[in-house]
């Protein structure tokens, strides 16, 4: 198949590399030019958190794909695409605590507490941050596969986290259209896992044999 | 009537009284002295460059709309005053979209002629005035203010019209008449947004009867010299500067004086969030912002730390006594 060798050239990973760092680019080169807008500071915010919930998806996208697609090389790309999720949401905690808080950090901790809105996003991020530092595979031998695999259970929660956060951000203006397409698609993405989950559960020979044709039906992440 | 109010045509006003003897003294002396030749040429020309500086340039991209400079107190701030491609392009207005780019490139199809205002509810004097009628009802002030949105950003405008007072008393409220309420347009031919389940529509908003009495409530037909455009409320709007933005209501139809608190559009979608007072209020946060800072918008930098807010948005001398006795932090 074209594109399963396609996913394996050498110049692939780069190439993923080199565009996810695209919207990064873009929004470096719009604040040094002067060109976001007339509220930059609101612009970087908002554009940060949306390419953390865009590299969400495509992350959680991976294995749904892989499976479905019968893709299995697409597997080489998930670490990367998560730690671009993380790239991105550390941006996004950047431009709050820097253009909205002034790095006033007092100020950031009483707003935290304060505003629930704000808080599901920063725990959010704290959970994304063991997953970031283990992802290296000398972190996975050190901890043993199986409670690596546990601790990065936890990429599930982010979903709910970032559309709470995301919903209660535009609770006040009424304005969900954005919120329901994101949600849609994580919806999906976290269904597709829980179907699987049942299927194997309840019929573990049934789910190998409907599997069988399929390469890899046990590496699902 | 016994009483003489001034009003009443049979009192002239002397040069005197409208600038004051300090100031024209002032004034004259300045004169003569830049006159008399001694450093006269340097000081002309500094002279001069502050008298530009005070002068905001018409953008050049609608018709102008003629207007002397206001001197009611607190009408003209010093600030410098936000670019006019930052003022029509940032704009929140709903019936054209959510997002703020949205009114800019949508609000081209809303028709600002014929436009007509009704005035109706508790008035001796109910009508309709055509939009050209209410533009010459009182002469035209300009008038820079401060603009503090409820979402923490501000900026300075040089608005263009004349105190809302000027209609109301031609329209000669009723006793009971306690409050006034103001209609948006709402036409989902020309503003796409409507009928989107953002808000209730029409836009609603009002004003306690001295609030909208104040001398700063501004009934507003222009910006920067010029008619406002059309993202920006055209043709006629109301501008509260003490107050978060959205209680200035845009391209208004009609203007409703009743007993009972409007139910106002935004606190009818959240309550929790959006008080009917809604005065600018560092000390009393959104719930989900603080509203202690504000960014000053093509003003403060990306790294500049954001600028205090101040109580009534800066205008706490001449509205504070407006609100003596009542517990801002309940009526938000």
């Amino acid at each position: 198949m074209a594109l399963a060798r396609a996913l394996l050239h050498p110049a692939a990973k780069p190439l993923v590399f080199v565009l996810s760092l695209l919207p990064f680019a873009w929004l470096l080169y719009g604040a040094i030019t002067e060109n976001l807008g007339a509220n930059p500071a609101e612009y970087l915010s908002r554009a940060t958190g949306d390419w953390t919930l865009r590299f969400l998806c495509l992350t959680l996208a991976v294995t749904p794909l892989r499976v479905i697609a019968g893709l299995p090389t697409l597997q080489r790309f998930r670490r990367m695409l998560g730690l671009f999720t993380y790239f991105y949401v550390v941006l996004h905690f950047l431009s709050y605590s820097w253009f909205d808080q002034g790095f006033d950090f007092g100020d950031i901790a009483k707003d935290i507490a304060k505003r629930p809105f704000i808080l599901v996003g920063f725990t959010s991020f704290l959970l994304l941050t063991p997953l970031a530092a283990t992802s290296f595979n000398r972190a996975v031998k050190a901890m043993g596969a199986k409670r690596w695999q546990a601790l990065h259970r936890l990429v599930y929660a982010i979903p709910f986290l970032a559309i709470l956060h995301f919903f209660w951000m535009r609770a006040g203006k009424n304005d969900f259209a954005e919120v329901a397409v994101y949600a849609a698609i994580l919806a999906v993405l976290l269904g597709w896992r829980l179907r699987e989950a049942i299927t194997k559960r309840r019929a573990p020979a049934a789910a190998s044999l409907s599997a069988a044709g399929r390469p890899h039906p046990r590496a699902r992440g | 009537m016994l009483i003489r109010t001034g009003r009443d045509g049979f009192q002239h006003p002397v040069s005197s009284e409208i600038t004051p003897p300090a100031v024209y003294q002032e004034r004259r002396r300045l004169l003569q002295w830049l006159a008399t030749g001694v450093s006269g040429a340097s000081l002309a020309a500094w002279a001069q460059r502050e008298a530009l500086a005070q002068q905001v340039p018409k953008p050049g991209k609608l018709p102008a709309l003629a207007a002397v400079r206001s001197t009611a107190p607190g009408a003209v701030t010093m600030e410098k005053v936000t670019e006019y491609k930052d003022a029509s392009s940032y704009n929140n207005f709903y019936e054209f979209g959510t997002d703020k780019s949205d009114p800019a490139q949508n609000a081209h199809t809303l028709k600002t002629r014929p436009w007509t205002v009704e005035v109706d509810g508790l008035v001796k004097k109910p009508g309709k005035y055509a939009i050209e009628d209410l533009l010459k009802l009182s002469a035209q002030e300009e008038r820079i203010y401060r603009l503090r949105c409820v979402e923490g950003w501000s900026m300075v405008i040089p608005w263009v019209g004349y105190p809302l007072a000027r209609l109301i008393e031609k329209v000669e409220p009723l006793g009971n008449a306690k409050f006034v309420e103001f209609l948006t347009l709402a036409d989902p031919k020309t503003m796409p947004f409507v009928g989107s389940r953002v808000l209730d529509w029409p836009y609603v908003e009002g004003l306690r009867m001295d609030e909208a009495m104040h001398p700063l409530t501004l009934l507003t037909f222009g910006m920067y010299g010029e008619v406002l455009p059309n993202q920006n409320g055209a043709p006629v709007r109301i501008v509260v500067p003490w107050k978060y933005g959205f209680k200035s209501a845009k391209s208004i139809v009609k203007i409703r004086f009743v007993e009972q608190m409007p139910k106002t559009a935004w606190n009818k979608a959240a309550a929790n969030e959006y008080g009917f007072y809604s005065n600018v209020n560092p000390t009393v946060d959104h719930p989900r912002w603080s509203q202690a800072t504000e960014r000053r918008i093509g003003e403060d930098g990306l790294f500049a730390k954001k600028r205090k807010t101040l109580m009534f948005n800066g205008y706490e001398a001449q509205v504070g006594q407006l609100y003596a006795g009542l517990d801002l932090k309940k009526n938000y």
